[in-house]
């Protein structure tokens, strides 16, 4: 089973993408921010992250960064899954090594759709 | 709405766009017809009904053809048809039409635009491959209504989410406010134009790709065979003809055979007998002398 890290500070949001992932067979462990996200990534490295942007403590985009530059942190398949929805952000997500990007709010067919694109599924 | 009122719909509609209505289709009826009722005052179905049997009210029975008619469509739909188009149909059509280096590509069920716009984005990214080759894609559906949304290409956001890779909507669409437009050059690629694929389309001249995907199911199979005939009239043996993922030619027509191996791809049956077109195709036509001209 195939495991996958979400990462949101709103527990309604980690428990509707839960809901969604576990349907489609992965195995969810849930950080609240990008730090916490971090800690879980040096124990286990996952095989995907469905990962938000605006956080407290660590932000998205920099545990994106620090995530690339750990061993082994090249692996993960990065789903961004966030309300930043300008070019601007969505590029600059993709030069931080995001391989998906999805603009919230979001629904189970574009979760599916996204996750099939990146070969997740 | 009374069995009765039902009973005129389907055939109503089955005259005026061929669509076969199931007795099990109510809720959908009811689902697309309803918004029409209150837009045009009508407030029942009844009401609508009723009006269509009067006939004389234009506006509203291409309404509810349109409405009955229109299919939910998203970018790369299925996926595997544009893996085809890459990896089978433009290697054949590429060493096939060497001297002519043109390329025209049918879709014969448009619907938003998300099909066309599709194949537009793989001919960009195959363009390297197509050193000065015209290609040309013609995108038709039988709603006025759809074919102004394809045309001015803006989807929302829910919309290029689904099927369409984060990389190719930065790559070819533009942010307007809550959507997204595809460009003005990917745009320029298409030509729209309405039609009813129950009516003649030999004015469209020759093609040698069509995609007529997940239109025919709601045809009977009279209509159907019908159809696949004339569809095939307008390819070159050497032509592809896609369908989509849950359909078939068998027991239809003779006219088209599958391609071995690739789901939801037909060519003509001499093409097929001929060596499978896609695999043996390039090579004959190199060595046939075809390839000299380039």
């Amino acid at each position: 089973m195939k495991q996958c890290l979400v990462v949101d500070d709103s527990s309604v949001i980690r428990k509707v993408a839960r809901r969604i992932l576990e349907d489609m067979n992965f195995e969810i462990t849930e950080a609240e921010d990008g730090q916490q996200a971090l800690d879980a990534c040096r124990s286990t490295m996952p095989d995907a992250i469905l990962l938000d942007w605006n956080m407290p403590v660590m932000d998205g985009l920099e545990f994106l960064t620090s995530l690339r530059a750990e061993d082994g942190g090249e692996s993960p398949v990065v789903v961004f899954c966030t309300t930043e929805n300008d070019v601007a952000h969505i590029a600059r997500a993709i030069r931080a090594g995001a391989n998906e990007y999805i603009m919230k709010p979001f629904d189970r067919e574009i979760v599916e759709a996204k996750f099939q694109e990146v070969g997740l599924i | 709405m009374t069995p009765g009122e039902f009973e005129f719909l389907k055939t109503f509609l089955k005259t005026r766009s061929g669509l076969v209505l199931s007795s099990d289709k109510q809720y959908l009826v009811e689902s697309r017809l309803l918004p029409i009722a209150r837009s045009s005052k009508l407030e029942t179905l009844s009401a609508v009904i009723q009006t269509l049997q009067r006939g004389s009210n234009r506006t509203l029975e291409t309404d509810v053809i349109e409405a009955m008619t229109t299919n939910e469509s998203f970018f790369f739909r299925d996926k595997t048809p544009f893996d085809h188009f890459k990896e089978t149909m433009l290697p054949a059509l590429k060493e096939a039409r060497a001297s002519r280096r043109q390329l025209k590509i049918w879709c014969a069920a448009a619907s938003t635009g998300q099909e066309p716009y599709s194949l537009g984005i793989c001919l960009k990214e195959e363009a390297s491959k197509l050193p000065g080759w015209r290609t040309r894609i013609l995108g038709t559906d039988l709603s006025l209504e759809v074919l102004e949304k394809a045309k001015a290409g803006l989807y929302s956001q829910f919309e290029v989410q689904r099927g369409l890779p984060i990389q190719m909507l930065l790559k070819y669409f533009d942010q307007k406010g809550d959507m997204w437009q595809i460009t003005a050059e990917m745009r320029s690629m298409i030509e729209w134009k309405k039609l009813n694929l129950l009516e003649s389309f030999t004015h469209l001249g020759e093609f040698d790709i069509v995609f007529c995907r997940n239109v025919l199911i709601y045809f009977d199979q009279t209509t159907k065979s019908e159809i696949l005939g004339r569809l095939a009239k307008t390819l070159p043996d050497d032509g592809f003809l896609v369908l989509g993922a849950a359909e078939t030619v068998v027991g239809l027509t003779d006219a088209f055979k599958p391609v071995p191996g690739k789901r939801g791809l037909f060519q003509k049956k001499q093409a097929v007998q001929a060596g499978t077109g896609s695999a043996a195709g390039p090579r004959l036509a190199v060595g046939g002398g075809v390839g000299f001209r380039r």
